[in-house]
């Protein structure tokens, strides 16, 4: 069953599209991200301009972030002050992150920046946390329980001037670190086109020791809060949030963050870990692949304006 | 660029067919092409007949005729990767200001047996003398091939440039049917359609017409409601997000 994309300017598989935003919503929904990184190549690949691609996923990101919110909210798995404190952070660091964009733009080396950013990121972060989610399951085989934190054991940077405290998260840190984690975050989300909640949902498990399920319900809101923003802005500025293919993402999408919560609760939470450390890995080496394999077609299109 | 051609055309009938010349008439299957939701893509006919009178120079072949259908001109930039190191980057590119955004050439014949190569590129006829016209690139003549080409060869995979060598078929001698396939992905707009007849290896008459892609009922609504009301539409957007994401949660909620 086909249907024609008004703005995209093109008909689309109505199914194809439900099927794919439900399995991007059950990845979000399950892991408390956005999802962008899988959604958006997947609309490029079936022929939607990029800036539609971009603009209109924003809107599936929201619908299925409303889902995990609510469904966290309920189950009172959402610290609300952590999330706002993170929300402003957030804010402050896209902004200079749009900022630098730009900058480097000017520059001429802004594809070299992202490219070389992006792997190293990914595959690093994803490498660490493989392995250190390996190790865990190795001493577990062996009978050996290692504590994640010890009792009165704190990294030095939770120790820092304006102490603050989170009881849904059991976290007594000072705000420094989580306002630079919000402002990194927003930064490098900015920079490299991503919504970030790939970075955050780790820096919380691990920096600061957050519980696996506080994390996920906490993170939905930001990428709630970060893509409803995104949105109206790219229908404002660009005029490339196309309604149709937003409503048919939406709906495969809240369905499949549904099912993708119901999953998470019941997943353990090293398992959680190993999991997440695979998809982060698996999208650093993607990208990894995808510049250093001699491409096919060197050649590339894209349309700036059409004069009516 | 019509107006030269078309001038180009007149100085080819006056200096090579001193006798009165053929006429040319041209009709296409509709002028207007509607997209509706369910739209694919559309088929039209350009059907053409020739008139000849007492006067008219005997041909002593046959007639060929090749129909241009050139879509809304589009400023398009090509990109070249190329390795640095071990990564393969954009490096190189090139932009083009006035492409057609859809190209199809359609003919009786295969051009190059029909007419010289001076008069292919005198005339426009076929894609590589459309695309390696003075007036396609603002870089000069010969510089950028590998972009021209790459330019042809992307269009082509998505069926926006196309040529069909033997697609116009001739109902009698003088009467002559030629079809027009658009791809669902053609843009919205004019696209004109211009026949030249071809005789003894000279083009004896041209003729142009053309009609219009235009979007219909919702389609059009919600186009001209993104692009008059920017922020609502913004806004309606993010209220469908939050207003389906609060739905599956209520309808799923199990306690």
């Amino acid at each position: 069953m086909q249907i024609y994309l008004p703005i995209a300017e093109m008909p689309v598989s109505i199914l194809l599209l439900l099927a794919m935003g439900a399995a991007v919503g059950f990845v979000s929904g399950l892991f408390g991200i956005g999802g962008g990184f899988l959604m958006t190549p997947l609309l490029i690949f079936l022929g939607i301009p990029p800036a539609v691609a971009v603009a209109t996923q924003s809107a599936q990101i929201a619908a299925s972030a409303t889902t995990g919110t609510l469904s966290a909210f309920r189950r009172d798995a959402l610290d609300l002050k952590l999330a706002l404190v993170l929300v402003g952070g957030g804010f402050v660091g896209t902004s200079l992150g749009v900022w630098f964009f730009a900058a480097m733009r000017r520059a001429g080396q802004l594809e070299l920046v992202i490219v070389l950013s992006y792997v190293t990121l990914f595959t690093v972060l994803g490498s660490l946390m493989l392995a250190e989610s390996l190790r865990e399951f190795w001493s577990a085989r062996r009978g050996v329980v290692r504590l994640r934190r010890r009792a009165g054991e704190h990294p030095s940077y939770l120790g820092l001037p304006l102490r603050v405290r989170f009881p849904r998260s059991r976290l007594y840190s000072s705000l420094i670190p989580i306002v630079g984690l919000a402002l990194t975050v927003g930064f490098i989300g900015a920079v490299l086109g991503i919504g970030g909640a790939l970075i955050m949902v780790p820096a919380l498990l691990y920096l600061f020791r957050v519980p696996t399920n506080i994390v996920i319900g906490t993170s939905q809101f930001q990428v709630l809060c970060t893509a409803l923003l995104a949105v109206i802005l790219q229908a404002t500025l660009n005029g490339a949030v196309d309604i149709i293919l937003a409503l048919i993402l939406i709906l495969g999408g809240v369905f499949g963050a549904q099912f993708g919560a119901q999953a998470g609760r019941t997943l353990r939470a090293d398992l959680f870990r190993f999991l997440l450390a695979i998809l982060i890995l698996a999208v650093g080496l993607r990208f990894l692949i995808e510049v250093v394999v001699r491409p096919t077609e060197p050649f590339s299109l894209s349309i700036q304006e059409i004069r009516r | 660029m019509s107006a030269r051609a078309a001038l180009l055309a007149l100085g080819a009938l006056l200096a090579c067919s001193p006798a009165s010349a053929e006429r040319l008439v041209l009709s296409l299957s509709t002028n207007l092409v509607a997209i509706g939701s369910t739209y694919t893509g559309a088929r039209l006919v350009a059907f053409g007949v020739i008139e000849r009178d007492g006067q008219t120079a005997s041909r002593s072949g046959p007639y060929d005729v090749v129909v241009t259908v050139q879509g809304p001109r589009e400023a398009i930039t090509v990109r070249q990767k190329e390795q640095l190191g071990p990564i393969w980057l954009n490096r190189s590119q090139q932009k083009f200001v006035q492409v057609p955004s859809f190209l199809a050439v359609i003919s009786s014949r295969p051009i190059d047996e029909t007419v010289s190569d001076v008069m292919r590129r005198r005339f426009r006829l076929g894609i590589p003398a459309v695309v390696s016209a003075p007036e396609f690139t603002v870089g000069r003549a010969g510089e950028g091939e590998q972009f021209r080409d790459a330019l042809v060869r992307l269009k082509g995979r998505d069926r926006l440039y196309f040529e069909s060598p033997r697609a116009v078929t001739f109902v009698t001698g003088e009467f002559f049917r030629a079809p027009i396939l658009l791809p669902a992905t053609a843009p919205v707009g004019n696209y004109d359609v211009e026949v030249s007849l071809l005789a003894d290896g000279i083009v004896v008459a041209r003729r142009n017409a053309s009609f219009e892609l235009v979007k219909t009922g919702l389609e059009e609504q919600i186009t001209e409601f993104a692009r008059d009301r920017p922020v609502m539409s913004g806004f309606v957007a993010a209220g469908m997000a939050l207003f389906f994401g609060w739905l599956a949660s209520v309808v799923f909620r199990r306690d």
